[in-house]
Parts: C-alpha cells; sequence; structure tokens
C-alpha cells in the first residue's frame, strides 16, 4: 500500500447547462463533494490541481479555494485540450509521488453553454481585402472548408473513416451502433446531460453532421465539473477502515504526446500516442486488457470509440467492426465501455471529463453505482484524447477489503 | 490574365501546379509549414520537394454542418499522394455523397479560385477530383 497512490474521494455534478451557477459553483461543488467523500478536509490537502480550458487564464483554482478556503497550498491551473482533467488529476498524482505533500486534490471544470462546432475560426471582416501570405502555411485566407475541415465532427469522422479504409467490416452501421449503445447506458446514469435511447435506425437517420457522425454520434457541449481527492499509501494507513476500505488505487498514470508521424501534419493522428500509452499503463499496473472489468473511453465522437477499442487493444487488431457488431463494448458483453453513457450523452464539459470518467470507474469499483453497476468491478480504464494531441490513462482497482 | 496568388505557400502555380514540401534532409522526413527543426529527427536542415499530383482517397467525411459562411455540403479528405505524402483538401468536382466519394478512389490534383481581393488579386487553391 505504500508506495502507492489512491483516489479517496470523488464527486461530481450532474452534467448538463447551468444558468443559475458559474464555473467557480461548479468546480466548488465537486471540490467539497470530493472532500467529503473521501472525509478529509481542505487543510489536509497539500496540493491543488485545476483543470479547465475555455477560462485557463483567469485564475479559476485560485477562485475555487477563495470559496472553499483559502490555505495557501500551492495551485497547479492547468489545460491541455480535452485532457485538462486527467493532467490536473496527474499533477495531484505527481506531487505525492514527489514526496511534496501526501494528500492532493484535483478539479476538473467547464462551462460551454450551447456553444455549437468547436474549432471554427473566427477572422475579422475587414472592408478592404488584400491577399498576403499569412502564418506557418502562407495561408492567404481562411482554409476551413477549402482545404478540408478541421472542426471536431469532421476530424474524428476521417479518423474512423481512415480505419475503415484500412480494415475490414468497417462502415457507418458500426460507427452508428457506438451511439446507439452509449445512449441505451446513459438511461442508467442520472448524471448524464441526456439520458435518452435511440434506435440504430434512429441514430442514423438524425441530421448528418460530417458523414459519417450524425447528431446523435457527437458529444453535446455541456456544463460540469467532477473532482477527486489522491493520498499517499502510507498516509492511506492512518485514516479509517471505511476510508481505507473505499480507497480505489491507482495502478497506473500515464500522460504522453504525440510524436511524429507521416500522416500527423494534416490530421492529428490520435491512435499511435493512444497504443502508446495503453502500452504503457498496461505495464505499470501489470494488468492486460482482458483484465478489465469497464472501461470509459474518449467518445468525443461515435468514430472516435470504435477506433479506440483497437488502440486500447480491447478487440483483436483490426476487429473493432466485428467487436461492436457482436456487442463486445455494451454493459453485458465482454469489456464494458461506457456504462456512464459516455460523452455522446453524458456530455463532455472539456476541463471536466478527465476526471469524471475517474469518478465513474472508482464509483464501480466501489460497488456503488447503483442501477447501472458491473457486478464485481476489480480493475477499470480511463482514457482521454486531448486534440494537438495528450492522451491520458488511468488503471484503477479496487482496494483488497 | 488577372495575377494569382496561391491560397497557401505549399501550392505552386505553374504550368502543372503541384504541391511542395520541406524535407529534412537527414531524416527525409516532409513539412507543408516552415520549419524551426524536424520533428522526427530535430534536424536543422531542408530543402524544397515537388509532391506528386495524383493519390489515392485515404478517408474522407462529408460535412454537412459547417463554419458559419461555408457552403455545405462538401468533402474533406485525407488522400496518399502517389510518390509518398498525405495532404488533407476538398474533394471537388464529383456529387458529395458516399456513393460517388469512394475509400482507395484514385484522383488527382486540380486547381480553382476561390476568391478575388480588392486589387482583383486571384486567390488560387487545391482540390482534387476523380481521376476515372
Amino acid at each position: 500500500m505504500s508506495d502507492d497512490i489512491w483516489v479517496l474521494g470523488t464527486h461530481m455534478t450532474k452534467f448538463g447547462r447551468y444558468k443559475d451557477q458559474d464555473l467557480i459553483d461548479l468546480g466548488a461543488t465537486a471540490a467539497m463533494g470530493a472532500l467529503a467523500d473521501g472525509g478529509v478536509h481542505i487543510d489536509d490537502v497539500g496540493i491543488f490541481g485545476c483543470g479547465n480550458l475555455n477560462q485557463s487564464n483567469a485564475g479559476v483554482g485560485q477562485r475555487i479555494l477563495k470559496q472553499i478556503g483559502q490555505t495557501g497550498i500551492p495551485v497547479y491551473n492547468v489545460a491541455n485540450a480535452c485532457a485538462t482533467g486527467a493532467t490536473a488529476f496527474r499533477t495531484a498524482y505527481l506531487a505525492i509521488k514527489a514526496g511534496e505533500c501526501d494528500m492532493g486534490l484535483a478539479v476538473g471544470v467547464e462551462q460551454m453553454g450551447k456553444q455549437g462546432l468547436l474549432g471554427a475560426a473566427n477572422r475579422a471582416k475587414r472592408d478592404e481585402k488584400v491577399f498576403e501570405p499569412n502564418g506557418r502555411y502562407g495561408g492567404v485566407l481562411q482554409t476551413e472548408g477549402v482545404l478540408g475541415t478541421g472542426l471536431m465532427p469532421g476530424v474524428f469522422a476521417q479518423a474512423g473513416m481512415e480505419y475503415a479504409y484500412e480494415n475490414d467490416g468497417v462502415g457507418f452501421e458500426q460507427f452508428a451502433k457506438v451511439a446507439q449503445k452509449n445512449h441505451a447506458h446513459s438511461v442508467l446514469n442520472p448524471l448524464a446531460h441526456y439520458q435518452k435511447e435511440f434506435s440504430l435506425e434512429e441514430v442514423m437517420g438524425a441530421e448528418m453532421i460530417s458523414y459519417p457522425n450524425t447528431l446523435m454520434m457527437c458529444c453535446p457541449t455541456t456544463d460540469g465539473a467532477a473532482a477527486a481527492v489522491l493520498v499517499s499509501g502510507e498516509r492511506l494507513r492512518t485514516l479509517s477502515a471505511e476510508q481505507q476500505r473505499r480507497a480505489v488505487k491507482i495502478s497506473a498514470s500515464v500522460l504522453n504526446s504525440d510524436p511524429w508521424t507521416p500522416s500527423s501534419q494534416v490530421q492529428p493522428d490520435v491512435n499511435t500516442l493512444t497504443r502508446q500509452a495503453a502500452d504503457r499503463a498496461y505495464e505499470l499496473a501489470g494488468v492486460s486488457p482482458k483484465d478489465l472489468d469497464l472501461v470509459e473511453l474518449h467518445d468525443c465522437f461515435a468514430t472516435a470509440e470504435l477506433i479506440h477499442y483497437d488502440n486500447l487493444s480491447l478487440c483483436e487488431r483490426g476487429g473493432a467492426g466485428e467487436w461492436i457488431d457482436k456487442r463486445g463494448p455494451w454493459r453485458d458483453g465482454e469489456i464494458p465501455v461506457n456504462v456512464s453513457g459516455g460523452l455522446l450523452s453524458k456530455g463532455h464539459p472539456l476541463g471536466a471529463t478527465g476526471i469524471a470518467n475517474i469518478y465513474e470507474v472508482t464509483t464501480h469499483l466501489r460497488g456503488e453505482a447503483g442501477d447501472r453497476q458491473i457486478p464485481d468491478a476489480k480493475v477499470g480504464l480511463t482514457h482521454v484524447i486531448g486534440l494537438g494531441s495528450a492522451c491520458a490513462i488511468h488503471i484503477l482497482e479496487r482496494s483488497g477489503r | 490574365m488577372a495575377s494569382q496568388i496561391p491560397v497557401v505557400d505549399y501550392l505552386v502555380l505553374d504550368a502543372e501546379p503541384h504541391l511542395v514540401v520541406n524535407a529534412c534532409v537527414a531524416c527525409g522526413a516532409r513539412f507543408f509549414d516552415r520549419r524551426n527543426a524536424c520533428a522526427s529527427c530535430a534536424g536543422t536542415e531542408f530543402r524544397r520537394e515537388p509532391l506528386g499530383r495524383s493519390g489515392k482517397v485515404r478517408s474522407f467525411t462529408i460535412v454537412h454542418r459547417a463554419a458559419p459562411g461555408v457552403p455545405t455540403p462538401y468533402v474533406s479528405a485525407l488522400v496518399d499522394l502517389d510518390g509518398g505524402m498525405t495532404v488533407k483538401s476538398n474533394i471537388v468536382n464529383t456529387d458529395p455523397t458516399p456513393e460517388k466519394v469512394r475509400l482507395g478512389m484514385p484522383v488527382r490534383l486540380t486547381t480553382f479560385v476561390v476568391d478575388s481581393d480588392s486589387r482583383g488579386v486571384e486567390c488560387v487553391a487545391f482540390g482534387f477530383e476523380p481521376a476515372n
């Protein structure tokens, strides 16, 4: 126990749209919830990692402490695209690992509202228009829609279609089945933004956003927060039997960035870094994919989830289409994936996502997930991708009890 | 003829319009953007290399909901060029449907005028059209 680092407490707000609460309200709610869940006080905490993307220059962590207790501890405000929350979590993890303190708080929070398509660049309109090369590519005008798309639904559609090109048995229907599954799972999760089941026909017949991703295959923009309290094994031993029983071991914590690959200049390669991070995490934890009782992975779009079955080695190499066809990732399948409803239904508050998935897996490992509990869950994996790119993977295991 | 400017500096407008890259002298890695150093080997010496004008569709998406002001639907694709290098652009001169645009489809480079500025200078972009 002594060398390991543990999740002592965790909490997430319901994901949705909050008109009457601001970013700080949401973050403070998650932080206080995680402290209470862990049975500890803000005075016990020696480091605070705060993940937020859209207001990352605004001292969000300090502003949260001003609401919940200004104890003078170091705050690390982190931004790392959609891996922001997981990076905040890992910041606290690293401080404990380094021996700077024995307890840390990580919060991920985002308020997005109805933001619409992400990645759309705005360029100011001018009366006088003069074409002049600008930037690293010598561009003379906005190239979105002229030289392909860089918007998220299209980027991840292209990532999925690339997999379809290289592997048999993958097409629109297989991608749609991913969304059908996650929306079906969401019905059991009261914290999900949307909790509505759709038939495969409804998923495929919904408004086409960026083929093959229909509206039901794109995650919504959402407000929400999630938090975790991390503790060293040594400190955990001094806590109560109940705290020790509910603590969940962090068997692997991995963060990487995208290594150079030839095609990655025109389309971010979300595969290579995920595969490398996963291999490293399995090695660190001494766990194989077959040992996993549940996985929360980064389904920002249905096309993304399908390729990560392969990247995380949940299915045979090249076999992601076949795996969804035989219901491998359903909650009663071989390895349940995104039983929370995933980003597709739960929502994707960018900074919160990488801790919300740790909340989900922790809750199952403790046997406290209610109607959506995966029976006797012992080992789980969380995965997020921040485009550009960052990949974070955590493997969590329940305590011996 | 009005004067023309390429939409990006890796498009060369000559008798046979084509794309160029900055290739690392040490390891051969190729880049469309201007470089501080090589992402593959950290080398700092580069040379310009022309790319092939034909290739195959490696991946595509048909964009129906787009950024404001962008006409839809249109096809965005990744094209594997003959002779190496993958490039992103639109697939043009065919219907934007999954029936007409197919994975592995042979395509060739074409150019077209996107817009002109206050001086009458035309901005020329590239795309790929079905080769058959």
